[in-house]
């Protein structure tokens, strides 16, 4: 073992090694290392079953942020669902917050659909206008119930 | 014959908390010892390309190799459900989360974990460990300290490498060798993966460092008290066999366990 | 004659139920070599392992200087430590490490000399064991003769007051085995250190010591200078150097 060898496998190894964990750590784990440009806004619904954390906020199908926590608000008992949307998109304060999901059994996303109005949420206000995901269950319930009466 | 029954079963008992006791005075002793100066930067260095930048190919290979198994398995069975485009989220998450640190952790020990009981051992019958006691070297401080430090740095930077490889290797198998979405792989890839999935397989990648070096020294350290009277060589080999089984086994008890606590 | 440097009172120590020294008394002088004698397995090497702290003594004093050893405090022990250096029967060099950093590694390691001076008092110690040329060698690449040099080098490097030989001469032939004899006087003269031999070559050992103490089932039965031990009429004594038992 010569002396400069060693240093030599340490220095690929340890550059190597970083290089991975930095891969893993900012494009995977999304870290935010230098700037923030993201912000938060709130969105209430009556029900986001299955909707995980990390799932993607779509305008008009494409990427805008994420979903960043899912919790139970204990007054209204309603979901409430922090979407952190990048920083360059301004949403109205009519803007309309949907559950939708990719095909029929595909992974859950949240869908803005524009509003109108002038007045531009800030960081940290609430959507009003939410649309709570699809029951597929009851919807198929409901259809052959309906059919069933019809006859 | 009861009596006897019991009296084994009081041993064994008692065996096991006198060797998980002295496992963890010797490692907070190697851990105190750290701190104290001389500082050993070139020990350290020494120990890191022993145990990390020397595992590098073991690693590549068995990470690249596992995460082709995975994108071939993972493709064939969720095309029985329709739902191949999700084959990026199970190969990423099933590596970051639990084959990336666990199997990294069996390579390593596999591989550096053997060597250093086995050598410690040697030291130990050849009263090299005596000999630094008579020079007034503390052999844990000499021994078993940089070791520590070594493991905690190679230890994730490894298992990085072993997720990063293998999420390769499951691109290769499970979306360029099939006619599957190629694109929709890495979107998946990035999207199912959060930063608590990719901290909680740093985290056990921090355990099993302190895990596989502790056990492989104090079994070397320890040699010539093992139990069962083996000397010389065969205590050494004996020293070894205990801690590759031991780490192996103790890896899959705290993989459980950190998995436990950090759901 | 001065007081001991070095005194066993009573010590005591068993291994389960092998009574090893059963109560040892023991005096080493400053500047000289002792020699202690006895039959292989009578406890020897125990006995130097208790001078250097690798094992404790059940009950008895082993007196450094008139000061109990095991009421040293952390500091005294430690300067204590520093003057010494065993030589162990199996040489333990570092295997690892080459013939340079095997020597070089007590000062290395414990010392706060520079890398230049650490060089030179390596180099110097090497010449004058005649080892020059092999500090990039391992151990296993020297011969046997060579490897207890190295040992000796590294036990020496220190400048060490006392030092403590643990069979040195044994697997070496005869003219290895006076050469090494010849090496321990030589030195202990140059440099003036105390020094414990432990062995069973008997008579040579009793050229270079001077005082021989006989260890026998645990307790020492003859000590006195080679003279004394020549004329003992002790029957232990005749029979271990004449190398026969009699009766």
């Amino acid at each position: 073992m010569k002396k400069g060898t060693t240093e030599l496998y340490v220095g690929i190894f340890i550059i190597l090694g970083i290089l991975c964990s930095g891969y893993l750590i900012i494009t995977l784990g999304e870290l935010n290392l230098f700037k923030n440009d993201r912000y938060s806004v709130y969105a209430y619904f009556t029900s986001v079953s299955s909707l995980n954390n990390g799932a993607d906020v779509e305008m008009a199908g494409v990427g805008i942020g994420k979903v960043t926590s899912i919790f139970l608000d204990t007054e209204q008992l309603l979901a409430k669902v922090e979407l952190s949307v990048m920083k360059n998109i301004e949403l109205s304060e009519d803007v309309i917050a949907s559950v939708k999901t990719t095909g029929i059994i595909g992974d859950k996303y949240i869908e803005l659909s524009p509003g109108g109005s002038e007045i531009i949420l800030k960081p940290g206000d609430i959507i009003f206008n939410t649309e709570s995901s699809v029951d597929l269950e009851s919807l198929i319930r409901k259809y052959i119930f309906n059919l069933n009466e019809e006859k | 014959m009861v009596r006897e029954f019991l009296e084994s079963i009081g041993y064994l008992s008692i065996h096991f908390i006198e060797s998980v006791g002295r496992t963890i005075i010797f490692l907070v002793y190697g851990i105190i010892n750290i701190f104290l100066p001389p500082f050993q930067f070139n020990k350290i260095l020494e120990h890191i390309w022993f145990i990390g930048a020397k595992s590098m190919l073991v690693i590549i290979l068995t990470g690249l190799f596992t995460g082709m198994v995975l994108g071939l398995q993972g493709y064939y069975t969720l095309t029985k459900f329709g739902s191949e485009g999700a084959l990026g989220s199970v190969v990423a998450l099933s590596l970051i989360r639990e084959l990336g640190p666990v199997l990294a952790a069996f390579m390593i020990t596999a591989r550096a974990g053997s060597a250093i009981a086995a050598e410690i051992g040697v030291m130990r019958i050849s009263e090299q460990v005596d000999a630094l006691e008579t020079m007034d070297i503390n052999p844990i401080k000499y021994l078993f300290s940089p070791r520590i430090v070594a493991a905690l740095i190679s230890f994730p930077l490894l298992t990085a490498l072993f997720d990063v490889i293998g999420i390769f290797g499951g691109y290769l198998s499970g979306a360029l060798m099939t006619n599957a979405n190629k694109g929709i792989y890495a979107q998946k890839v990035v999207h199912s993966v959060l930063m608590e999935d990719v901290t909680a397989g740093f985290v056990k990648s921090f355990v099993f460092a302190m895990i596989v070096t502790t056990i492989c020294c104090f079994q070397g350290y320890y040699t010539h008290l093992n139990t069962k009277g083996e000397h010389g060589a065969r205590g050494v080999s004996l020293s070894t066999t205990n801690a590759v089984v031991t780490s192996c086994v103790l890896i899959l008890v705290f993989d459980y366990i950190i998995t436990y606590i950090l759901m | 004659m001065a007081d001991p440097f070095i005194q066993f009172v009573d010590v005591k120590k068993s291994f389960d139920a092998n009574h090893v020294m059963q109560g040892i008394n023991l005096y080493i002088y400053k500047g000289e070599i002792t020699a202690v004698i006895g039959k292989s397995g009578c406890g020897k090497s125990v006995l130097l392992k208790h001078i250097i702290g690798l094992m404790n003594q059940d009950s008895g004093e082993i007196l450094i200087s008139g000061k109990d050893l095991s009421s040293l405090n952390k500091k005294e022990k430690k300067a204590f430590k520093n003057k010494l250096s065993y030589m162990f029967q199996s040489n333990a060099l570092f295997d690892s490490l080459n013939i340079f950093d095997n020597i070089a590694l007590p000062l290395v390691e414990k010392s706060s000399l520079s890398k230049e001076k650490i060089k030179e008092k390596v180099k110097l110690r090497m010449a004058q064991l005649e080892i020059k040329g092999t500090e990039e060698n391992f151990p296993s690449e020297l011969s046997g003769g060579m490897q207890k040099r190295v040992a000796l080098a590294r036990a020496l490097v220190t400048d060490p007051d006392i030092v403590l030989f643990d069979e040195p001469t044994t697997g070496l032939d005869p003219v290895r085995k006076k050469s090494v004899h010849l090496m321990i006087k030589e030195y202990q003269k140059k440099f003036g250190f105390t020094a414990v031999v432990v062995s069973h070559e008997i008579p040579e050992v009793f050229d270079i010591a001077q005082r021989i103490a006989m260890l026998e089932s645990g307790k020492i039965v003859f000590e006195g200078d080679k003279d004394a031990i020549l004329n003992s009429d002790n029957v232990i004594v005749k029979s271990f150097i004449m190398g026969k038992e009699i009766i």
